[in-house]
């Protein structure tokens, strides 16, 4: 049972407040990509043991979307950022990074 | 025999007399005695009968590790089977009666099995229930069936009540012991808010039985006084009778309080669930004694030393007025002194070890009892009771040496550490060689949300056995400062793992030494499974069941597993524990359910109107969260009557619909028309304002995902009807895109659902309601189909859209939420003299359907493409991108051998059932008959007297005329044409006039 805080509206949400949504930092692919391309949008998702970049909703809370880093593996939470980020802020990276020597970066 | 003592017993008040019976027969207890311990005060030794063998089963233990004592428990709407008799606490008039056997506890017929117990070995119903495969239908699932289960099930309704409540602390301190204490009093000091949780009604644990002496006291008054200390500090809770049943993600602690188990009928709630977070978790949950493997260890009388010594102390019950005690460990020996000094006699202590020279068997010496070192047992002698042990030599096979009589047995194979909370989150063990134990391994500890430890154990759960180490560990694992208080304690001698007694033993004592008294696993059945080539502790599990009986293996997982890695040659940490998992011990699914039951199990959305239908016969068909009518039941009609009565009704004159419930979303701003662009198959930007459009949403895989009627209300602002189910999941659909996808795109949304009262007015007689109400020209010219209007409607403030899922003259109007019943009311009044009747979901169904319109959750299921349903015309050439549409070119979804849908007419008029399939020629790789379609909706057509349905058919709308056949049960065949799926005025005249 996960607590994660929202991004948006600063409340320390448990997950029977969230709703999952799978990886974040997808690009979506439409009409005029490869089989390839759409494939792996639609259907290649990562799941590490480790640090992974999910989204979240605030669904029974203010309503938003937003993502979270965090360890698949011990459930460590490395940080919340609104869904509204082309990727991961800098020094939630770096973070990761001191906590995570090995860690092979968000991409 | 087992019987009262005439003095002691700390717990029991001899001045509060309880009776209560067991299997019927009138006993008696005090204030304060557990089921058990009332039991065997009253000599009742064996409590009932093992599940496989249907052998005689005694008590063993004296808390929540206890395997045997199971009872159904009360009567009526209080009846609860497997209560555990070691921890429910006596009450005036509690009925008890046993479990697992036919005709009596004393005769029992099953227990047969025990004569066959060779032809039972583990693994048997792997090995027997495999073939032939007829059999299983017939013999081998009905006496699974027959003799599955612990129990009997209860019938009547729970008379209880149950709660949940929620919680948050700084520190939860599990375990009322010594350790537990001590580390309430440091964390308390801080002023942090602590929770100190006990499962049993008492504070203390063991340190007060074995009369440990704590700061210059007696334990107990320490215990008092600790209590008192505690309780006077405003941020520190106390909680008796309150198990932590499970520790989750980031500190989550599920915790079940006993709250009237002990006075039932009191009017409380019986539990209660706390739903804890906890900023840090401390686990004192102490140690459970482990028996010993000999040959019946299973005889009821043969109980653990540390439970024979809790009877005497604190309830003042003798299990026999003979006691040997057998033990590898000092720890016994305050058993046998505890009786000595309860004025019982203790014939010998079997000690296990070469040598017993500490300074407890030296005590022992002293006062005079016989310690026969290097000995075990070589058979207990009796079967429902004990009534002697033979000796042998431990290094030995078994050899008989001496024959002592004696009523019970004291085993102990010494202690293992409650590790259960500490594991439930990942926390690791480590193998202690000294003490053969596993215990908490505090550099691998469970983590929290900030990546550090959120679970510390102390005291016996962190393997400490030792009362003075006990609270120096819990004193500073809480932070305390200064000294820890100090205990007096003697010295106890190094113990010696001993696994088998004697360690020789051949296959006739190995078939007779239980691990597992409750599911009946002996040390033989996980020796096979081990020849058998089970490997893992898991699989070992569960092939021989051991561990999975109700109390989970809490006394038998770690000899067992002991026994496993013996017969695989290798140690004990490489074969390693089987996972610990919730609940510590069972809860009851009432705790579980709390408040959610009856009408408040779920949440109720209730339309405007949904008093008068209550009122008026509806027979509800739950959708969603709503309750919708299926139909109006009139005085001694079918629901079959009343649909085609409501159907017939709207189409001669004019049938009203609570539509409330369809889903209204609207989507304004500058982008709101380029944002529905990419949502919906056609093209919403280009809808004139004043009109509406019907439209289809996608999944980005390309499948049919919902349906509705768009309006364009201004400007820049759009409503979007979804279905009825499909309104919260449609809007966050949109959220989803707008947050995440296309952030910079103007855009709002607003679920306005329950804004509005929604009715459909349809039927030839619509229009004339509609303008006897006045206030709006609601003529053919003015107001033509696929518009809206705004307007005052009969004094109701009213938007109207000419829109028909009936396929009659309809209008649906959307009036203020709270002025619906009124409208609806008025509608009523004024179409009495046109025939107005109202006409719920089914008549709805039908209608659509003989229309040829799709319903999305009929026609569709997820593998769906509107290409499919032939709504081509509904997907935009023009639009580069929308959702789904990438999907929607590939290869297959573009196939022409894809279904599609037609319409479905038996050739005998009859209805064909749903989810009927047409077949094809041949058989599939599965040998099964290959299929060429499916039937989506299928119902009684009384417009048209005859069976229709909809369905999806390979190259389908090429086949018009072609019979196809539907096997149906009891090898029927359904026959029926391929027609066209618009069964009813094909040119759709009646909705245009």
């Amino acid at each position: 049972m996960l607590t994660l805080e929202c991004p948006c509206c600063g409340v320390k949400a448990e997950e029977t407040e969230l709703q999952a949504g799978g990886e974040a930092h997808l690009k979506r692919y439409g009409p005029g990509s490869s089989d390839e391309e759409f494939d792996g949008y639609m259907f290649s998702r990562k799941n590490p043991r480790g640090v992974h970049f999910e989204r979240w909703r605030h669904a029974y809370g203010c309503g938003k979307w937003f993502l979270a880093a965090r360890c698949t593996a011990t459930l460590e939470v490395f940080g919340t950022y609104p869904a509204q980020s082309k990727e991961p802020p800098a020094e939630l990276q770096a973070k990761i990074k001191a906590k995570r020597p090995g860690w092979e970066g968000w991409k | 025999m087992s019987t009262r003592l005439q003095k002691g017993g700390r717990l029991i008040d001899r001045t509060k007399p309880l009776s209560f019976s067991f299997n019927g027969k009138r006993m008696r207890g005090f204030a304060g005695d557990t089921l058990a311990s009332a039991l065997l005060g009253q000599d009742q030794m064996m409590v009932g009968r093992s599940f496989k063998y249907h052998r005689p089963r005694g008590v063993i233990a004296s808390g929540a590790e206890e395997p045997n004592g199971l009872v159904g428990l009360g009567q009526g709407g209080r009846f609860e089977p497997n209560q555990r008799l070691t921890t429910t606490e006596l009450f005036e008039g509690a009925e008890t009666a046993s479990q697992n056997h036919w005709p009596s506890l004393e005769f029992d017929v099953g227990a047969i099995n025990d004569r066959f117990a060779r032809f039972l070995p583990g693994g048997f119903y792997y090995k027997t229930f495999m073939f032939p495969r007829f059999a299983w239908k017939h013999v081998f699932e009905p006496v699974i069936r027959q003799s599955a289960g612990l129990g009997r099930v209860p019938q009547n309704r729970d008379e209880d009540r149950y709660e949940y409540a929620y919680a948050f602390a700084d520190l939860v301190i599990v375990g009322g012991g010594i350790a537990g204490l001590a580390a309430a009093l440091a964390a308390g000091r801080q002023g942090k808010r602590v929770w100190l949780i006990e499962q049993s009604a008492h504070w203390g644990g063991r340190a007060v039985v074995d009369a440990v002496q704590i700061e210059g006291t007696e334990a107990s008054d320490w215990v008092k006084d600790a209590v008192e200390a505690i309780e006077g500090m405003e941020n520190v809770t106390l909680r008796t009778r309150t198990m932590a049943s499970g520790l989750y993600d980031h500190g989550y602690l599920l915790m079940y309080e006993r709250i009237a188990d002990h006075t039932p009928g009191d009017g409380r709630p019986r539990h209660r669930l706390w739903r804890m977070r906890a900023g840090h978790v401390i686990t004192a949950t102490g140690a459970i004694e482990r028996p010993l493997s000999f040959a019946g260890n299973d005889i009821p009388g043969v109980m653990l030393a540390s439970a024979v010594r809790d009877y005497v102390v604190n309830w003042a019950v003798s299990p026999g007025d003979r006691t040997v005690i057998v033990t590898n460990n000092d720890d016994a020996y305050r058993t046998a002194l505890a009786l000595l000094d309860a004025g019982l006699v203790v014939p010998a202590i079997i000690d296990a070890r070469p040598e017993a020279k500490g300074p407890l068997p030296e005590a022992a010496r002293a006062r005079g009892l016989r310690v026969v070192e290097g000995h075990g047992i070589a058979k207990v002698k009796g079967s429902k009771r004990v009534t002697g042990v033979s000796l042998c030599v431990q290094a030995g096979e078994g050899a008989e040496l001496e024959t002592i009589s004696c009523d019970a047995v004291a085993m102990s194979g010494g202690w293992s550490p409650v590790v259960h909370l500490w594991s439930h989150c990942g926390g690791k063990l480590i193998w202690d060689e000294a003490q053969a134990m596993f215990r908490p391994d505090a550099k691998r500890p469970a983590t929290g949300a900030d990546g550090a430890a959120m679970v510390t154990a102390i005291g016996s759960a962190n393997g400490i056995l030792n009362a003075h180490e006990v609270l120096a560990d819990a004193h500073s694992a809480a932070g305390g400062k200064g000294a820890a208080p100090g205990a007096v304690c003697g010295e106890d001698a190094p113990m010696m793992p001993v696994w088998i007694m004697p360690q020789g033993a051949g296959p006739a004592l190995r078939m007779k030494m239980w691990l597992d008294p409750q599911n009946d696993v002996k040390v033989s059945d996980v020796q096979l499974a081990a020849r058998e080539g089970y490997e893992s502790v898991e699989h070992t599990k569960r092939y021989t069941t051991l561990g999975m009986a109700t109390d989970q293996g809490k006394i038998s997982n770690i000899n067992g597993l002991a026994v496993l890695s013996d017969a695989l040659n290798r140690g004990i940490p490489e074969t390693g524990t089987t996972t610990f998992r919730p609940p510590y011990t069972p809860i009851s699914m009432g705790a579980i359910a709390g408040e959610a039951r009856g009408e408040i199990f779920q949440p109720l959305r209730k339309t405007p109107m949904h008093g008068w239908h209550e009122t008026h016969g509806a027979h509800w068909e739950p959708v969603g969260q709503w309750r919708r009518a299926y139909c109006y039941l009139r005085h001694g009609e079918g629901v079959h009557d009343a649909v085609n009565r409501e159907i017939r009704n709207t189409r001669n004159a004019v049938g009203l619909l609570d539509a409330s419930t369809l889903g209204k979303i609207i989507v304004k701003g500058p982008d709101a028309g380029r944002f529905l662009d990419m949502l919906y198959t056609n093209m919403m930007s280009t809808l004139p304002v004043g009109k509406c459009r019907y439209g289809l949403m996608c999944s980005e895989n390309g499948f049919l995902s919902d349906d509705g009627v768009v309006v364009r209300l201004t400007e820049d602002s759009w409503l979007c009807h979804t279905t009825t189910g499909g309104a919260e999941r449609i809007h966050g659909w949109m959220e989803d895109w707008l947050q995440c996808e296309w952030w910079d795109w103007k855009v709002y949304t607003a679920n306005v659902t329950e804004e509005y009262a929604q009715v459909a007015i349809a039927g030839p007689n619509a229009r004339k309601l509609l303008e006897k109400l006045g206030g709006m020209d609601v003529s053919r010219e003015a107001f033509p189909a696929m518009e809206w209007r705004e307007g005052t409607l009969g004094g109701f403030r009213a938007r109207i859209y000419r829109i028909s899922f009936s396929g009659e003259l309809s209008y649906e109007v959307a009036v203020p939420a709270s002025e619906g019943r009124a409208f609806w009311d008025a509608l009523l009044a004024a179409g009495e003299e046109f025939g107005v009747m109202p006409y719920g979901t089914e008549a709805m169904h039908i209608m659509r359907a003989e229309k040829g319109f799709i319903m999305i959750g009929d026609e569709t299921d997820g593998t769906v493409i509107p290409q499919d349903l032939n709504l081509g015309w509904a997907i935009s050439k023009k639009k580069p991108d929308y959702l789904g549409k990438r999907a929607q070119e590939r290869s297959f979804m573009a196939s022409p051998d894809r279904w599609k849908l037609v319409g479905l007419e038996t050739l005998d008029g009859g209805v064909i059932p749903d989810g009927a399939y047409a077949v094809a020629e041949g058989v599939n790789a599965n040998g099964q008959r290959n299929t060429q379609g499916r039937v989506t909706s299928t119902y009684f057509s009384p417009t048209l007297g005859k069976g229709i349905a909809m369905g999806l058919v390979r190259h389908g709308p090429d086949r018009m005329g072609e019979v196809l056949d539907f096997p149906v049960d009891d090898g029927k065949v359904v026959k029926a044409r391929i027609v066209d799926p618009v069964f009813y005025d094909k040119e759709g005249e009646k909705q245009n006039v």
